[in-house]
Parts: C-alpha cells; sequence; structure tokens
C-alpha cells in the first residue's frame, strides 16, 4: 500500500526539521513517539505552533485534537515563541517561604507583564517554575538557562537589565559589567 | 563481562587510583554550579597548567557534596579539608595546601553535626565519584551486586533478599518493596515491564535529582536487579524534563553500562538481557502518579485511571509493569551486596534503613541529607541543620510537599519514620523537609499549596478540579480578611469531600496542608477571620477589593 508509506512533508524546508525527522525515525513513527516528537520540536523552534502540531499528526497518525491535547497538559510546552531572554523565578516551596513572591510582583512591576507573558519589544519573557530544585539556594531564578542563587529583588533587575544590554537604573550609573 | 572480569577490573581500578597523585574534587551538583563552581573548576584548570602540575594534580568533578548553602565546595583528598565559598581567587591559596597543609582559606570543619550525624548508603558514591565514569563506580564495587544476582542467585532468592531487608517504597507512601516485587514477578505473562519513576514534583525536593545526577549507574543496577527478579527484559526510566543534567548522566551511564555488557543483551554472559531507555517528563505534578506516569509513557495526557487493576498486573502497554521510585531502585544495589539482614539493621521496627531529605528554607545549613530512619526532628533542624537563623523562632516543619503537612514543635522529639509521620497528618513524602520559622503565615503556607495543587489536577475527576479551586478561593477570602466562620466550616467540609472522594492520590491529599495547618495552627486561621489581622504579617489584609494573586 504505497499510500500509507508516503511520508507527510515537513512544513517548510528548514534543514532542523532532520532532527524532528530522526526522533521520530527512532521511534518507528509509533503514536507514542508523540511526547518525545514535542520535545524534539520545542528543543529545536524553541515552541511549538499549528504547523508543526499538524505535522506531528500526519507523521505519527494520531488526530491533532490529541497532539493539541498532549501540548497544552504539560507545561512545558510552549505554544507561542519565548523572548529573547527568558526569566524563570522558582515557586517552589522554599523559594516561597524565603519571598519568590516578591521577586515575582518585582518583575511584573518593572516590565509591566504577567507570568507567563513576554514584553511586547520580544525582549524578556517571565515565567514562573514549580521547582527547579536548587532549594538549597533559594530564592532562587533561571536567567537564560542558569540558575541565579539567592536571588533579591535589586539584584534580580539589575541582572535582567545586564541581560537585555540596556542601561541600569539611575542609581547604577557607571557599575554596569560587560 | 562476567562477575570474575567484574571483579579483577574494580581490582585494577583501585589499584589505578592508589597509585593516583594529590586528588581535589570539586562539587559540580546543582547547587554549586549554581554558585559557579564551574568557574573555580576552571580556575584551577589553568593554574595548575600554569604551574605544571597537570600531572600532580588530580582535579575531579564530582556530585553534590552535601552542603548546598556553603556552595561551592572544593575538598582536598591530600589532609581532608573541605573549602567552603570558594571562588576562583582562592585557587591558589587551595594549591598551596597541598605543600603547607591546610591555613588559610574558608574551611568548613567537616566534625559538624552536618556530616557527622549522617548515615550514608544511597549517597554513599556521591561527592566521590565522577558520575560520567563508569570505571570509578566499579572500583566502588558498581555492579557486583547486578552480576551476582543474574549468575548465583534465583529471582525468588532475589525478591526474598528485598522482603527481609524491609525496605520500604521511598516515593512516600511507603508500600513493602519485596511485595512489590512479589505480585509482579507472580504475575502470568510474557513481556513485563520495569519503570523507574524520576518524575520529582513536590516543590522543595531534590534528592532524586541528586542520586540521577551524582550516581547514575546505582539506580540503573537496581533497575536491571529489579528487571531479573521479576522477569522484566525493557526499562524505562521517566525524569522530569526540569532535569536535563539528570538525563544527559543517565544517557551516558547506559551507554557505558551497554558497551560493558552490564546492561542490554545477555547480561553478565547470562540469558538474562535487560533494556533501559529515558523517557522525559514535560512539566506535570500528576505524572508522579503511577498509572498517570504510564500514560504519560504511553504518549497521552497524563491523567490517571481508576485502581484496581493495579499496573503490577496491567501496567504499560497492558502488561505487568514494576514502578519504583529513584531512592528505592538505589537502596537495592547494596542490600544484595551487604545483605538483608545488614540493612535490616539500621532503622526502626516498622521502617528500615536510611531516608535522602532535602533540608531547606529557615534553617542555618540547607542541603543534602540522609539519616538512618527513626532519628528525631529535632536532631535534624538543630543539630544537622545547625538551628533557624536570624534569631528566628521554629514555628513547623513541612515534610511531604503538597500531599504533607506541617508539623508543630511540640512533636520535634518524634521519630522520623513512615507510621510517625502519619500519625501526626503529614507523610514521609518523597523527602522535601521545609523548615519554617515565625516569618511565615501558616493559612498563606496552605493557600500555596492549595494553589499548586489547583492547577496540577488534571481536570479528570470532578472532586479534585472543582474542590480545590473551591478550597483555594475560601483560603484567599481568609487570607484576605474578607471571610466568616461560615467560610471557615465549608473550608473543613470540603476537605473531607475532597480526601474522600478522589480518583488518585493528587487529589485525595490536596487538602492534608489544610488539614494539618487547622489541626495544629488553627488560631492563626481564627486571628485572619474574627480579628482580621496576620500574625506573622504575610497576608495582605488591608486590602479591600482582593488581593494581588499569581493564579
Amino acid at each position: 500500500m504505497p499510500g500509507l508509506l508516503s511520508k507527510p512533508a515537513p512544513p517548510s524546508e528548514d534543514k532542523r526539521w532532520r532532527i524532528v525527522e530522526a526522533t521520530m525515525r527512532r521511534n518507528g513513527y509509533a503514536p507514542h513517539a508523540l511526547i518525545e516528537t514535542l520535545h524534539s520540536i520545542q528543543e529545536t523552534f524553541g515552541y511549538l505552533d499549528e504547523a508543526s502540531m499538524r505535522y506531528t499528526a500526519a507523521s505519527l497518525r494520531v488526530p491533532l485534537s490529541k497532539v493539541y491535547g498532549v501540548a497544552t497538559f504539560y507545561h512545558f510546552f510552549a505554544l507561542k515563541p519565548q523572548g529573547k531572554h527568558v526569566c524563570v523565578v522558582c515557586m517552589g516551596t522554599s523559594c516561597y517561604i524565603k519571598g519568590a513572591g516578591t521577586l515575582l510582583e518585582t518583575v511584573e512591576k518593572e516590565y509591566g507583564i504577567r507570568a507567563g507573558e513576554t514584553t511586547p519589544d520580544g525582549e524578556i519573557s517571565l515565567l514562573k517554575a514549580r521547582c527547579i530544585g536548587s532549594c538549597g539556594l533559594a530564592p532562587a531564578c533561571v536567567l537564560d538557562g542558569v540558575v541565579a542563587p539567592k536571588v533579591t529583588p535589586e539584584n534580580l533587575l539589575e541582572r535582567l537589565k545586564e541581560l537585555t544590554g540596556q542601561p541600569a537604573a539611575a542609581q547604577k550609573n557607571g557599575a554596569s559589567k560587560p | 563481562m562476567n562477575l570474575d572480569e567484574l571483579q579483577k577490573m574494580a581490582e585494577q581500578e583501585r589499584e589505578v587510583k592508589e597509585g593516583q597523585p594529590q586528588k581535589i574534587r570539586v562539587c559540580m551538583g546543582t547547587g554549586c554550579v549554581a554558585s559557579f563552581s564551574d568557574r573555580v573548576l576552571q580556575a584551577l584548570n589553568e593554574k595548575c597548567k600554569e604551574m605544571g602540575l597537570e600531572r600532580d594534580v588530580l582535579r575531579l568533578e564530582v556530585g553534590c557534596l552535601g552542603l548546598c548553602s556553603n556552595g561551592p565546595l572544593v575538598k582536598v583528598d591530600k589532609h581532608n579539608t573541605l573549602y567552603q565559598h570558594v571562588t576562583p581567587e582562592d585557587v591558589p591559596t587551595i594549591l598551596e595546601s597541598l605543600k603547607e597543609g591546610p591555613g588559610e582559606g574558608d574551611i568548613c570543619p567537616t566534625d559538624l553535626p552536618f556530616f557527622t550525624r549522617q548515615q550514608k548508603i544511597v549517597l554513599e558514591n556521591s561527592g566521590v565519584i565522577n558520575p560520567d565514569q563508569i570505571e570509578e563506580y566499579i572500583a566502588a564495587d558498581g555492579y557486583l551486586a547486578l552480576l551476582t544476582a543474574v549468575s548465583q542467585m534465583s529471582p525468588t532468592e532475589v525478591i526474598a533478599e528485598i522482603t527481609h531487608s524491609g525496605l520500604r517504597g521511598r516515593g512516600g507512601a511507603g508500600y513493602p518493596t519485596g511485595l512489590k516485587w512479589n505480585t509482579v514477578a507472580k504475575a502470568p505473562s510474557e513481556k513485563k515491564y520495569v519503570i523507574c519513576n524520576g518524575d520529582e514534583g513536590d516543590p522543595g525536593a531534590f534528592m532524586d535529582r541528586s542520586v540521577m545526577e551524582d550516581d547514575p549507574h546505582r539506580v540503573l543496577e537496581g533497575m536491571a536487579i529489579a528487571a531479573y527478579a521479576v522477569g522484566a527484559d525493557q526499562g524505562y526510566i521517566y525524569v522530569r524534563a526540569e532535569y536535563p543534567r539528570a538525563i544527559k548522566r543517565l544517557k551516558t551511564a547506559i551507554n557505558r553500562a551497554e558497551r560493558l555488557g552490564l546492561l542490554g543483551k545477555n547480561i553478565g554472559g547470562t540469558p538474562f538481557s535487560f533494556h533501559v531507555e529515558v523517557r522525559v517528563g514535560a512539566g506535570a505534578f500528576v505524572c508522579g502518579e503511577e498509572t498517570a506516569l504510564i500514560a504519560s509513557i504511553e504518549g497521552h495526557r497524563g491523567q490517571p485511571r481508576p485502581r484496581p487493576p493495579y499496573p503490577a498486573q496491567s501496567g504499560l502497554w497492558g502488561f505487568p509493569t514494576l514502578i519504583n521510585n529513584v531512592e528505592t531502585f538505589a537502596n537495592v544495589p547494596s542490600i544484595i551486596r551487604r545483605g538483608a539482614a545488614w540493612f535490616a539493621g539500621i532503622g526502626t521496627e516498622k521502617s528500615k534503613g536510611t531516608k535522602v531529605f532535602c533540608l531547606t528554607g529557615a534553617v542555618a545549613h540547607t542541603g543534602l541529607i540522609e539519616v538512618p530512619m527513626g532519628i528525631t526532628l529535632r536532631e535534624i533542624v538543630f543539630d544537622i541543620g545547625g538551628g533557624i537563623p536570624n534569631g528566628r523562632k521554629f514555628k513547623a516543619v513541612q515534610t511531604g510537599g503538597p500531599s504533607g503537612g506541617c508539623i508543630p514543635e511540640q512533636f520535634l522529639d518524634m521519630p522520623v519514620d513512615y507510621d510517625s509521620l502519619k500519625s501526626v497528618g503529614s507523610i514521609m513524602g518523597s523527602g522535601g523537609m521545609i523548615v519554617i520559622d515565625d516569618s511565615s503565615c501558616m493559612v498563606d503556607v496552605a493557600k500555596y499549596f492549595m494553589e499548586f495543587c489547583m492547577s496540577e489536577s488534571c481536570g479528570k475527576c470532578i472532586p479534585c478540579r472543582v474542590g480545590t479551586a473551591q478550597m483555594y478561593h475560601l483560603l484567599q477570602q481568609i487570607t484576605a480578611g474578607e471571610a466568616t466562620m461560615t467560610e471557615l466550616a465549608l473550608l473543613e467540609e470540603l476537605c473531607e469531600m475532597v480526601r474522600d472522594t478522589s480518583l488518585c492520590g493528587l487529589g485525595q491529599s490536596a487538602p492534608n496542608p489544610v488539614i494539618s495547618t487547622l489541626r495544629f495552627f488553627r488560631e492563626e486561621y481564627l486571628a485572619h477571620i474574627q480579628e482580621r489581622r496576620c500574625p506573622a504579617g504575610v497576608c495582605p489584609i488591608t486590602a479591600t477589593e482582593g488581593v494581588l494573586s499569581h493564579a
């Protein structure tokens, strides 16, 4: 049956789709490879868009509704592109009792976004994590993939400004680090 | 590789190690890396090169040394000195100490109760071996238990050994491990699976991550022994996506072990084969529940299903499946190697062995500890943890995460074991132990956990989906100073209802933090309701039009 053997084409010419393709092939295009495939897409492209979910559904022969269901069920999958820089505030118990709530509020106020949102200029995405497992260093944040231990509202804002390359606030004139 | 070859290799490795030069161990646990121990290592490497010491000083990347709050930690073997808060600038001092002996530098006393009161089984290799080198694990008698089991013991004998050891599941509920293995072994089926639950979702717990990162082979060996005992040939380790380092280490470890014939086909030259794959979770707390975890491995949404049938009868793809937690598997090689009697000699009558806890929150020394069962909470908090810093007063210890409870001061002298913790309305849980001082409001803590359960509810059954949201709403009203005694009565009624009627453990235990804080800290609830004040000054009671929430 040649019809069953024909593979759906990737959403674009982008060569990185080969990575995703390889993940599916390794799992024999089995429906249970769905989560693995979505991981592979997110790792490669940063988030899951509609085209990529349609492609996954067709390749693994699962309903699109199921792909969407799984993608939205798990917190780890993002359906929107993230900002250039990502700030994750850990809301684990140790971090929470050591003031993670204040950290989150501080960033929310400073940048006018809420957790889960990205600034309109696409510079910073603010996320909260359930627990990043750095409880011994609470409160902790993750800035662009690097864990920042024992964070205070002041040094968090300072580090975010360093990340985005914006001149630091008035009180920190001349002290900016490379 | 068979048993003789393994022992020979271990012997050789140990000889090589004997003849090795000075060793400096740099902690590369997540805690220390977050405090930039990678920069310390880099500086150490550069300095050694500069001083021509490359061959004389062996620099080892090791797993967690335990005392995360004082990181980065560097250990010098020669004079057994532990340096704390190390920066790249301290590197010359440390290298100098190899000649002069320890003098200067920020030295962490190793006779602290934090170190001396611990007893290590699961963590015996943490901070000692390089997790990426299988040879180091073998030199520490690694895989000896597996090859002994497959070549000299019958599956029944292995199960008997585990049963006699008294090992109970370390995931939280404390189900006897031997009994579980026996059920799976007896299930008639051609195909069986072994699953390792590494979906450590409890906020405030990171011991499974440490075990998987620091000693991945120990977990794999435990799984392989279990597979041999129950008759499985395929295994999965389900790890949270939030633990990329653990995933990488496990994948490397599987690869190395397969190359030496310690995993994969015909292990140790016997007919027994066992293949392991890593499956990456995607951030859903409910996947810690075994049936939800199985659904997730099968590629579905992680929603639990009613039990029975239990996974031991019908699990992954309908086949009998053994699911144990990371720490449970990590105990297995030691039990087989050193015998059930040795293990049963540690701990209390009904809780054997040790337990790894993540001691965090309001204590002086935070980090990873492994203590014998039966130790008191007071010893953990005040001796090992060094007490409450900043002149604050102890208020409670929270164990078991969102499924557990808060234990107040009057129970500090209670022994830590499954049954005692349960008797005061908490649970052992996976091992998070968060110390709370008087600057925290217990109603706020209960609200925090309820928010967690509400957003982590998978939505399948109504008591959990709707009940947790209603309870969260009531707690919000209380913390905002807008509640009356009617709301409190409603909250208590809901607690019982959700506990009794939810489908899985998440819902059944979701009310626990509320129930236990109501039991021991009722006056704080009453202060919010009747006096419209928060005794700890945490809740913004003055806010009239709703409280800022991050729901």
